[in-house]
């Protein structure tokens, strides 16, 4: 199809030219076979120099600057990604730090706390101690003073039973069975 | 003034190099421009620095560098970049002389189809050669197509063969047609202004602002073309070269 469109033109040209008066014998320049070989040997020429100049020296010339680039971009990258990591490290660390810190500060808290705690409920517990120790010792006397009290009751109510019998009756009454009285009616 | 849309086209031999049996072989203006496009590459490929942060020729460079060799794994894949070199030259060779050819007064070596014929017939074998060498007669499959029905299979495998060794002929004639239609009808429009100008005298200076407007659109229509024509030829020896290398789809 392009070939035929290619070929009229061609011809329609030609025929043009010829018209003209044609310089070159009248043939259409494309397709005047006499300067083929001209044209083939100063393109296989020029193609071959440009073929070994692309493929010796241009295209790795340029390719290696394309790829020193693509390496550093990626080699900074890669710095900023180590950089990064390192920073979120420390940043890490830095948290754990103050966790640990936090928590040594309220273990610390705790236990002052609970040794005051127990000091003082140390401190409690002995002076309740000695209270209780006092108010036994206390009652111990209450007790003996009324033990005392109480026997000494009963000899002045000896005495008093022996006086008002010997008074009454004239006769000293035996001790004993005054002791015996006296304590059958303390007891009653 | 008359139109002579061909002359452009004219093979001027510059100086004689040698013979090879009867043919007289020369140095031509075809010759000439091949060598300002090589140099022009080789300028550019070379003359560019190698800084970190390129410069604008630097970055002309490896936008071409990275934009062929992207067009290559996309349609050839990955091993495909064996043949970067030669896709790159192609391209390179062509873009740089299609775009040196719409400047006026030079010449365009892609209007001769002998060239492109060359250089595509370049493409058809080096296709040829390399799928032979790496696929042996695998490479044949290419013209099997998978999931047809056996009894239309022969008439696809000859559509196939066909087509196959029609490629040089489209590959070249693509590029040599679109160079020579451009070149005539830019050339054409062109001489219109200045027949217009010369002729009718002040009416002519008027009538000649639509032509003027038509080169100016067309020239860069032509601007387009010349790349693109240029892409073209370089995607399709890519395609042509993914056969030889993945023959079996």
């Amino acid at each position: 199809m392009a070939e035929s469109h290619g070929e009229a033109k061609g011809q329609k040209a030609g025929a043009h030219t010829e018209a003209d008066g044609g310089h070159h014998g009248g043939a259409f320049p494309p397709f005047d076979s006499s300067n083929f070989a001209s044209q083939l040997v100063s393109l296989a020429i020029a193609f071959v120099a440009l073929y070994l100049i692309v493929s010796r020296i241009a295209l790795p010339r340029v390719g290696g600057t394309i790829d020193a680039r693509q390496n550093k971009i990626e080699g900074d990258l890669a710095e900023a990604q180590k950089l990064k990591d390192e920073s979120d490290a420390a940043l890490k660390a830095y948290e754990t730090e103050l966790a640990n810190a936090r928590a040594n500060a309220q273990a610390i808290g705790n236990e002052t706390r609970e040794k005051l705690n127990a000091a003082s409920e140390a401190e409690r517990k002995a002076l309740e101690e000695k209270l209780a120790a006092k108010l036994a010792d206390a009652e111990k006397q209450i007790a003996t003073t009324r033990t005392n009290a109480m026997s000494n009751v009963r000899g002045i109510a000896a005495d008093a039973a022996g006086a008002i019998v010997q008074q009454l009756a004239g006769v000293t009454p035996d001790a004993n069975a005054v002791n015996s009285a006296v304590d059958a009616s303390l007891k009653g | 003034m008359k139109i002579d849309p061909i002359h452009q086209f004219n093979i001027e031999p510059l100086f004689t190099l040698g013979h090879i049996g009867n043919h007289t072989i020369a140095f031509t203006n075809s010759s000439l421009f091949m060598l300002i496009a090589v140099l022009l590459i080789a300028l550019l490929m070379l003359a560019s620095g190698r800084e970190l942060v390129p410069g604008r020729l630097q970055s002309v460079a490896e936008i071409s560098y990275e934009f062929v060799a992207s067009t290559i794994r996309s349609t050839a894949g990955s091993e495909g970049m064996k043949f970067f070199p030669l896709i790159f030259s192609l391209f390179m060779f062509l873009c740089v002389s299609n775009l040196v050819g719409v400047i006026p007064y030079t010449f365009t070596i892609a209007s001769h189809l002998i060239v492109t014929a060359a250089l595509a017939l370049l493409v058809f074998f080096t296709v040829l050669i390399y799928g032979l060498y790496k696929n042996g007669l695998k490479f044949f499959s290419i013209f099997v197509p998978h999931g047809v029905p056996i009894y239309i299979l022969p008439l696809v495998m000859f559509i196939e063969v066909l087509s196959f060794f029609l490629r040089p002929v489209s590959h070249s004639v693509r590029l040599f047609a679109n160079m020579l239609a451009g070149h005539i009808a830019l050339k054409v429009f062109a001489g219109f202004v200045a027949m217009l100008g010369f002729s009718l005298g002040a009416l002519g200076w008027f009538g000649g602002v639509l032509p003027l407007a038509l080169t100016i659109a067309l020239y860069a229509l032509e601007l387009l073309v010349a790349f693109l024509q240029a892409y073209v030829f370089a995607i399709l020896t890519c395609i042509y070269l993914n056969d030889a290398i993945h023959p079996g789809h």
